[in-house]
Parts: structure tokens; sequence; C-alpha cells
């Protein structure tokens, strides 16, 4: 593409970026404020594939517009005052605070000031005459990683530990969320247009996560890729009536749930036993290791945000007895 | 003007517009929706410090940041989520 | 030539899109509003996918690309069905 369409391009991308975004906060409905969120998400997809990110492009698509919208629309429709003060009546007006003129002013110029520093730090990072860039290290090293795609070989050998305290992290966040509360409201059984839309979509989906999967060695794709778009057949299956979302129940679930932190450890653990640094793959060993580490996080992946999406403790997982001590009306009456 | 400068600056922007509205939007799901801006913002100026020109390979480490990134974003949507429902769940019983 | 044809089908494809999102702004009722948009989905995204295809050399490329518009297709279908049975039973927004 030449030069003026490509500006015209990025001018017309950003443009539509930052509209989206002014629009998502200052919409009067929160419902519509979500959808437009969405749409934000996809056209910063659009963004990332201009940046030549393919694998960011994947992610943003799935998780950041889909995952997240999906979410966000769930927890709308069990508390539709979610987006709404709880001190005002109807506004008539965007719900922004009432904040006294001054303070909203002050906000106001501490945000701008805080934007032009960072601007100028910005400016002056970029405009390094000959900067030394980690992608010519990568590129030198990658044979050795066991993959060609150099994104999954950073998050999964040269950057191995960042991955997995991020398989911590989404672990922790689902303990929080299982230990909040019971599941949102069901779905009702779906009709024949979803169900059959369903039934066709859902194979589908499970046979692109695992394409995912395994193409992430060597072309854009990877394990959270394709650990969302399975968490987007479980999202399906919940929408058409099935309470269990597809997923397993009890000690299956659990175990689906942590098998990414734990696959990642015993392995760098194994790899500690066997004389090598901590998660420091043998080149020759390499892809498989990897392999192995992406399957367990991307089922891990899948569980968690399907479990996220079903926004609390499965109704099947405790005992009635548990159920009712759990219960916070329970609990505020006991003397 | 470069193609990094120019969507990094559109970071910075979304960055700004989202922390704003974190601070001075009422609902919990309009800070959510704020707070995930800044941190797209955020990406974005990773993003495009890993944009190298047209012929270049990218850089991936910023990349797998940002991926690393957006994957806890959603989880703590999530979290954030649930809590807010409890917390309404708690004052509606007082 | 071959590009001709292709700038020509994206072109009429770009249009439906229009004329769907001036009818998502500007028609009275959601059923109206619905109709507008899944013809943009169906006819807009397949004039585009069609001229897509013209532009590739791949047969593999080509074929992704048909099956995008089959699956775009089904689920603007689904969704469509869907807002407007929501509607007509009065639950809708």
């Amino acid at each position: 593409m030449d030069g003026i369409a490509l500006i015209l391009l990025d001018a017309l991308l950003i443009l539509v970026l930052l509209g989206l975004a002014w629009a998502t906060l200052e919409s009067r409905d929160p419902r519509r404020g979500v959808v437009l969120f969405i749409a934000f998400g996809l056209v910063l997809a659009l963004v990332w594939a201009r940046l030549a990110a393919p694998d960011v492009a994947l992610a943003e698509a799935a998780i950041g517009a889909g995952l997240s919208g999906a979410l966000l629309l769930a927890a709308l429709r069990d508390e539709p005052e979610a987006g709404h003060d709880p001190s005002e009546p109807e506004p008539a007006t965007p719900a922004r605070r009432r904040l006294p003129s001054l303070t909203n002013w002050a906000l106001g110029l501490l945000c701008l000031g805080l934007g032009l520093v960072v601007t100028w730090a910005f400016v002056d990072a970029l405009s390094v005459a000959d900067p030394e860039r980690l992608a010519g290290q990568v590129m030198a090293r990658i044979v050795e990683s066991g993959v060609s795609n150099p994104v999954t070989a950073v998050l999964l050998n040269f950057r191995g530990y960042d991955t997995l305290l991020e398989l911590a992290v989404l672990l922790a966040a689902l303990l929080g969320i299982l230990a909040l509360g019971p599941e949102r409201g069901g779905y009702a059984p779906a009709g024949p247009v979803l169900a059959g839309l369903a039934g066709w979509l859902i194979p589908g989906l499970i046979l692109t996560g695992g394409y995912l999967l395994w193409v992430g060695a060597h072309a854009p794709g990877g394990a959270f890729q394709a650990g969302a778009i399975l968490a987007a057949a479980a999202v399906i299956r919940r929408l058409a009536g099935d309470r269990a979302a597809g997923l397993p129940q009890g000690l299956a679930l659990r175990a689906l749930s942590l098998a990414g932190v734990a696959v990642f450890l015993g392995v760098g653990l194994a790899l500690l036993v066997a004389g090598r640094p901590f998660l420091g793959f043998p080149p020759t060993w390499a892809g498989t290791l990897i392999l192995a580490i992406e399957s367990a996080a991307t089922l891990a992946i899948g569980a968690t945000l399907a479990l996220a999406f079903v926004g609390g403790r499965p109704a099947a997982w405790d005992s009635p007895q548990q159920r009712r001590a759990l219960d916070p009306t329970q609990v505020r009456n006991q003397p | 003007m470069t193609t990094a400068l120019l969507y990094g600056l559109a970071g910075i922007g979304l960055a700004v517009l989202g922390l704003r509205g974190s601070l001075a939007q009422v609902s919990l799901l309009r800070r959510l929706l704020a707070l995930n801006l800044m941190g797209s913002g955020v990406f974005l100026m990773l993003g495009a410090v890993a944009y190298r020109g047209p012929g270049l390979p990218p850089d991936p480490v910023p990349q797998a940041l940002v991926l690393t990134g957006i994957v806890v974003a959603v989880s703590a949507t999530a979290l954030a989520l649930a809590l807010g429902r409890r917390l309404r769940e708690t004052q509606d019983h007082d | 030539m071959t590009e001709l044809i292709a700038g020509a089908l994206i072109a009429a494809g770009i249009l439906f899109y229009l004329a769907g999102s001036i009818g998502l702004l500007r028609l009275p009722d959601i059923y109206c509003r619905l109709h507008a948009l899944t013809k943009a989905d169906n006819l807009g995204l397949g004039l585009l996918v069609a001229g897509l295809v013209l532009l590739t050399d791949d047969l593999a490329v080509a074929l992704k690309l048909v099956l995008i518009w089959l699956l775009v297709l089904a689920a603007s279908a689904a969704g469509a069905h869907l807002i407007a049975g929501q509607a007509r039973r009065g639950e809708g927004p």
C-alpha cells in the first residue's frame, strides 16, 4: 500500500478508536456502553493487525472484545442497576459523578498533565538513534527455543516464568470468583434456531481451538487464543440452556482449572531435579515440553474463563449443608 | 510522524481517557469499562513500540507482554464483577 | 482486469454496508432495523469476500474467506431471529 493510503487508514482507525472509547464512557444506557466497548475491541484488533501483531489481534478479538463483552453483558443482565448510580432515580444526563466543578476541572487538568508528561517521555524514548532491539536477540536464539513463532518462543520459553505467573493470576482470580458466591442465573432452554447453531458451532469451535493450539508453534496462535475459543464454546452452551456450560463437574473441573499452573510448575521442577535451571528447557526437548505445557494451559484457560462467565460457584459443587452455611442471608440471622 | 509515534500517542490518549473515566464515573460497570480502556491504551503504547517498520519483523517481547496483559485484564474484570455483585448483595440485606 | 472487477465488487459490498448503517440509524422499528442489518451482513460481506477471493492466489485463503462469510451468515441470521423473537414477546430493551 502506498504512503498516502496508509496514513489515511491509520488516521481513520485512530479516530474511530478514540471515538468509540469516548462514546463508551459517555453513553447513557450501560448496555449500549458495553456493546460500544465490544466494537472498540474489534477495531483495536484491526489496529493490532495493522501493527503486525497477529497473535495479539487474535487474542484481543477473542478475549478483549468477545469474552470481556460477554462477561459485562451477563453481569448487566442479572443486575440491571449495576450500571446506574444507586442514589439517583433516573439520570437524565450520563451518570457522571456530581463532582463539584472545581474538583472536576482539577481532575481533568491532572489527567491532561499526566498525559503530557507520558507523551514527552514516549517521544524521547522513540527518538533514540539506533536502539538495541530485543527482536535481534530473540531471532538469534530462536532455533534453541523449540518453536518458530517468535511470540510463542518469548511467552513459553525465554520469558516462561512470566507466563507461569500469569496462569497463577488467572487461578487466583478464579478462586476469588468461586469464593464470592453462587453462580449467576441460568438461561432458558434454547429454541430450534439457537440449538441448531450451537450444534454446528461448538464442535467447530473445539476444532478451531485445537488447531490454534497446534499452529501456535509456527504461525500466529497459541494457548491463550485456543483457550479463549474453548471458553466461547462453553459460553454458547450456557446461553443455550446448559447450566453446567458443558464443563465437567466436581473433581474433574477442579483438576482442569489447576492443570495449567500444575503442569507448568511440574515441568519446571522436573527440570530442576534433572540438573537444569528452573524452566530451562533442553533444546531437543523444548518443542515437546512447550506443546505439553500449552495443552494444559489451553484447558485451564478455557475452564477458568468459562467459570468466570458462569459468575460464581456452580450449583453442583457443594452439598446442601455447605450451601446453607455459605448463604449470606443465613449468616446474618445467626445470634 | 512515524507509525509507532502515531499509535503511541493514540494509546496515551486512550489511557488518559480511561483514567479520567475511572475516577469520574459513578457506577462500577462504567469504572470497569474505563479501566479496561486505560489498559487497552497502555497495550497500544507497548504495541506501537514493538512495530519496527513495514519490512522488518516486529519486536516479539512487547507483544508477549500485551498478550499476557489482555488475559490478566479480563480475569481482573471478572473478579471485579463478582466482588461488585457480592457487595450489592450484602448492602441489600442491611 | 481482475483487480478492476475485484475493486468493483468490494465497492458494491461497501455500498451495502453503508445502506445497512443508514438503515440502522434512520429506520423507525426494530424489525426494520434488523432487516437492514442482515442485508448488510449477507450481501455486503458476500460481495466483499467475492472481491477478496479474486485478489488472492491461494486456494486455502479463498476457502477460508468463504468460510468466514458462511459463519457470519449463520450468526447474523440466528442473532436477528433471537432479537426479533424477544422484541415480539415484549421483553426487548
